[in-house]
């Protein structure tokens, strides 16, 4: 089993004729399922198109009805990426991954307004993400399929390339992935790691999780807290930017430390506090998963 | 994005905000010239910088005469104002503005920012003006309100009016202290900025409500739909470094370390900070190079990184996934050796292609240690400075 995603998941990629849609539509065409899995693609005005097989159409309510999707993959340009999730709340897909760098925040405020005042079922994954990779079975996103392993960790985190390095240690130690989540860098996104911590928790074959946070925010607190009362697996954690100087953004919209809140300890404290293996060297992660297993 | 003062009270003005009348100043006699039209006979000289804690530092000075307007013109346009903000230091003054002196009965604070958990807007508001409010925060928790805006309704005027009341605002200035708050929403969604603060707002002993300080933060990914903002923007202000950084599509920030490093992604680039740490040596920079480094970017970010002169070695740490890590070892090695590499290179490659990768460096003629995992590189590159 798995969260979010697995072979039977249709997906529509919205923005698939853009030189991004179409370079990583081609990679998740090619891994495990993915033909099967990728059915349509979005952008407007070049109905009737195809892309490496994959038929285009106009709007995602179309691709809906053509093909049943029920998740989306966004690769839209930064400015016109909240109307594209917007397109696909509306149409009622159960989950929008949405891969985009650089939204402005105040668009991502309207967009996720939108989703609560309309009660959308809709699960939003991202913006500024790497997308969820189900090992073995699909990949939705721009992670590098074969570093993946089909097993029972799950893996939680907030950056791109630092969730390879987890995922990779992991698989080099025998550790395969139950899925593998990248809940984005920006300030206002969808999914928290609270949201995927439960979605794991409940997983019956997820055996124990790997959590990567970063300085900004308080999600990592928000989700230890939870940890503490109601996880019934073992979590390892990594925050990252113990060494980050408060004020300066790092790379992320959200990694920053400002009005006192975010730092890396105060992470590190409260998953401490809630019983998570924390490590602060981000080399043993994998080792420090295992040692908790065994 | 930051904008100095006088810009984001002119921002502030467009949206019916009131502040004291005043003119930036670029030389002692233009300081003098603002002061003669602004006219009265108290005139605040304001450093124009882009950090907080001016006055603490200097920066800010009343003036009751022209001799004086002249005399603190001078002393602070040049001056390296220090502040809590600033680093040990400093900031060099290039700007004034020059302001009509008001006449403060009480002094309050707003800040507006994005509030990441009900992602909504979030005005938070003190009868503690002119303080450090993260010690306010800090110490008297009670004594900041919070408005949390609805995106679509916009602030209730209610609940604004309320909030004045019990931030101690008198009866007479509730209504502008609403008017004030609801000005200050819209210039900060209007202009996409992602943080607003108003430091001292006062109130006058004529009641009247205005914003005495401003402070905005523009969301840079919004920049594209700010064309006046953008003008604002003021490169003296900014880090050389991370300016040449940002032209190539790098992400920069200098810090204080030894080792200069250079990662994909940033949340690896931030852990491979905290490793260079954790191994005994510490980070001279964050550097990002994206997803899709291209040979001449690595290039530009060795450069970048050398003209550090803290820099005494170099820990490149790349996951290659849609990146090929035998393109980045070309990319490495082409780098140094346009560059001259002058201090010890570490070079982790994990990912895509790395067998050939390593090989590439491992043949080649520049002077290198290549390691295996992040734990190693940060011990190799540690190891090679205390040499």
């Amino acid at each position: 089993m798995s969260i979010l995603i697995n072979k039977d998941t249709r997906i529509v990629t919205q923005g698939i004729t853009g030189n991004t849609g179409e370079f990583h539509t081609t990679q998740c065409l090619e891994y495990a399922y993915g033909k099967d899995c990728f059915v349509a693609g979005v952008t407007p005005g070049k109905e009737g198109q195809s892309v490496q097989g994959v038929p285009v159409y106009n709007a995602v309510k179309d691709a809906k009805e053509q093909h049943g999707v029920n998740a989306s993959v966004i690769y839209v340009p930064p400015r016109f990426a909240a109307a594209a999730i917007d397109e696909a709340v509306d149409a009622e897909l159960d989950l929008v991954i949405c891969i985009t760098e650089g939204i402005p925040v105040a668009d991502m405020i309207k967009t996720r307004d939108r989703m609560r005042k309309m009660n959308s079922k809709t699960v939003l994954v991202g913006p500024n993400c790497p997308g969820v990779i189900t090992p073995e079975e699909v990949k939705i996103g721009i992670m590098p399929g074969y570093i993946h392993k089909k097993g029972s960790i799950g893996v939680v985190s907030r950056s791109g390339t630092l969730t390879y390095e987890a995922v990779h240690q992991l698989t080099q130690l025998g550790m395969g992935q139950s899925s593998c989540v990248g809940i984005g860098g920006d300030p206002v996104n969808g999914m928290k790691h609270i949201d995927v911590m439960k979605m794991f928790n409940e997983d019956p074959d997820t055996e124990a999780v790997v959590m990567c946070g970063e300085i900004g925010g308080t999600d990592e607190e928000e989700c230890a807290a939870w940890i503490k009362e109601n996880m019934t697996k073992p979590v390892v954690g990594f925050i990252a930017g113990v060494t980050a100087p408060p004020g300066k953004r790092m790379g992320h919209a959200g990694a920053i430390i400002s009005g006192g809140q975010g730092t890396a300890q105060s992470k590190i404290d409260a998953l401490k506090d809630a019983g998570v293996h924390v490590t602060v060297n981000p080399s043993e992660m994998g080792s420090t998963l295992k040692a908790a297993l065994s | 994005m930051n904008v100095h003062e006088y810009q984001g009270k002119e921002i502030l003005r467009k949206y019916g905000v009131v502040t004291p009348r005043g003119i930036p100043a670029f030389s002692v006699d233009e300081a003098v010239a603002a002061a003669e039209e602004l006219g009265g006979n108290v005139w605040v000289v304001k450093a124009q910088i882009h950090a907080g804690g001016r006055g603490k530092g200097g920066g800010v000075k009343v003036a009751t005469s022209m001799e004086q307007v002249r005399e603190y013109a001078d002393a602070i346009l040049g001056m390296q104002l220090i502040t809590h903000q600033t680093g040990p230091e400093g900031k060099q003054v290039n700007r004034l503005y020059i302001e009509e002196g008001a006449d403060i009965a009480d002094e309050l604070y707003v800040g507006a920012l994005v509030d990441r958990e009900t992602q909504k807007v979030v005005l938070m508001c003190s009868s503690e003006g002119g303080m450090d409010i993260e010690e306010v925060a800090e110490e008297t928790p009670e004594k900041i309100l919070k408005i949390f805006v609805d995106p679509t309704e916009g602030l209730n005027r209610t609940e604004a009016e309320d909030v004045c009341a019990k931030m101690g605002m008198p009866a007479e200035a509730i209504n502008q202290g609403a008017d004030f708050l609801a000005g200050l929403y819209e210039a900060f969604v209007k202009s996409d900025a992602s943080l607003a603060e108003i430091n001292p707002l006062v109130v006058t002993g004529d009641k009247r409500v205005i914003a005495l300080d401003a402070k905005f933060n523009i969301d840079s990914n919004a920049l594209y739909r700010q064309a006046e903002i953008v003008e604002y923007r003021d490169l003296t202000e900014e880090d050389a470094n991370e300016i040449e950084a940002s032209k190539w599509g790098l992400s920069y920030i200098s810090l204080d370390g030894n080792i200069g490093c250079l990662v994909n992604g940033a949340g690896l680039a931030m852990a491979t900070m905290d490793i260079i740490q954790l191994y005994g040596a510490e980070p001279a920079n964050f550097l990002d190079v994206g997803g899709g480094a291209t040979q001449e970017q690595v290039t530009e970010a060795f450069k970048i990184m050398l003209a550090n002169p803290k820099v005494e070695g170099i820990l490149v740490n790349i996951f290659g996934g849609i990146m090929q890590c035998d393109v980045i070892a070309s990319g490495i090695v082409a780098a140094a050796q346009e560059v001259g590499l002058t201090v010890p290179l570490v070079v982790r490659l994990e990912g895509t292609n790395v067998e050939q990768g390593r090989k590439i460096l491992d043949e080649s003629d520049v002077k290198l240690q290549t390691a295996s995992t992040m734990a190693d590189a940060a011990e190799k590159i540690a190891a090679a400075v205390k040499a």
